[in-house]
């Protein structure tokens, strides 16, 4: 039986909230390529960021479904609009998730810290000038600055700091917002990645990569005085794997 | 806003250092009932801070919870369990105000949606 995801028509809108478009599509595409992962995962905090029109956190509440009635759900975005969007579908579709108008995380980060067991995020990956990024109208959806990674870079820190032990972040990006190299910074964090979902358009390639701790990495910092030899070597098999995934796709976790 | 929610937030202006817990001035509360499920609010306990939750529900009207921590064996007594659930989950701010402890700075909780921007002398 197909799962069930959000329905555009139970979908709500507003002028100065982005409706669901591809970007959306691929992330929802991408939870339910790895449905039966999540439900076996058995997340108790659930937060997205940067909700929008609610398509997503609503869709992940239906695939989580009453098999995860463990789940609590969080939703943030800095557009006020947008959170009010999303409360509107999230109650069409009878689901629930608690909603927060904020930047990223902020005033939910520090009690929240360690306790999140999945995120979900479509940031603002597209390149702008960097003067766009900071509006919580409509274009704080897209305006992703130098190369879309503005906004990006802010939250990955923040979801390091909010995942758990066990957490997973499934992200979405733009070819031109260089996933390998955010894979390889958060490799630096402890992080594995895989990319879950590729999907290429005319205008656009986007990737939704999987993020989780894997406790054979070691973070840089964190390595005392012997950090010369794993370090580097690490790192260089890390790339070489990445850019296999990268180019043939693979999908083995 | 339930009350879990509000149990995991504080303030985020800059400079603040003691900004929680927020403090619930609410004009609208409702109730909305949910699932009973035991194995979710076990997994919750350790991760709330009981006083603000206790407080913060006498606030709302609902004063059933016992102030003093409680110690892991309540959560063996199905009595207790509810009225955990009842606080944490059942209860709305729907509107009201949340007030940052230290500067008094006042957050507004509109069709029970915090809004915790911050103006740019504050980030």
């Amino acid at each position: 039986m197909p799962s069930k995801i959000a329905q555009i028509r139970l979908v709500s809108s507003h002028p100065q909230v982005y409706p669901p478009c591809d970007d959306s599509y691929a992330l929802v595409d991408a939870l339910l390529a790895d449905r039966t992962k999540l439900l076996e995962h058995h997340p108790t905090i659930c937060m997205e960021v940067g909700c929008g029109s609610g398509y997503v956190i609503t869709s992940l509440a239906l695939i989580l479904g009453s098999e995860s009635q463990n789940a609590y759900y969080f939703a943030t975005d800095v557009n006020p609009d947008a959170t009010k969007v999303t409360r509107e579908t999230l109650e069409a579709h009878g689901v629930n998730a608690e909603l927060l108008t904020t930047n990223i995380a902020s005033g939910i980060e520090k009690r929240l810290s360690g306790m999140v067991d999945l995120m979900v995020i479509n940031p603002p990956y597209v390149p702008t000038p960097e003067e766009e990024v900071g509006d919580s109208g409509i274009s704080a959806a897209w305006a992703g600055g130098e190369n879309g990674r503005s906004v990006i870079d802010k939250i990955l820190p923040v979801a390091d700091n909010l995942l758990s032990e066990k957490g997973w972040l499934y992200m979405l990006f733009l070819a031109e917002n260089d996933p390998l190299q955010i894979c390889l910074q958060m490799n630096k964090r402890g992080f594995g990645s895989k990319i879950v979902v590729q999907r290429s358009t005319e205008e656009e390639t986007l990737h939704v990569i999987k993020f989780w701790r894997d406790p054979d990495i070691q973070i840089e910092g964190n390595e005392g005085g012997s950090s010369g030899k794993t370090g580097p070597h690490r790192g260089w098999e890390f790339l070489m794997s990445q850019i296999s995934r990268l180019s043939f796709r693979e999908t083995r976790q | 806003m339930r009350l879990l929610t509000h149990n995991m937030l504080s303030s985020n202006i800059k400079g603040v250092t003691n900004g929680f817990p927020l403090r619930i001035e609410p004009q609208t509360i409702t109730q909305k009932p949910v699932d009973f499920n035991p194995d979710f609010l076990k997994n919750m306990f350790s991760k709330i801070d009981w006083k603000a939750l206790s407080d913060a529900s006498k606030i709302m009207g609902y004063a059933d919870l016992p102030e003093d921590v409680p110690d892991q064996t309540v959560l063996e007594s199905d009595e207790f369990l509810k009225k955990f659930h009842h606080a944490l989950l059942e209860i709305h701010l729907e509107e009201g105000v949340l007030v940052c402890p230290e500067t008094g700075r006042k957050f507004p909780v509109n069709k029970g949606i915090p809004n915790m921007l911050l103006h740019e002398d504050e980030v």
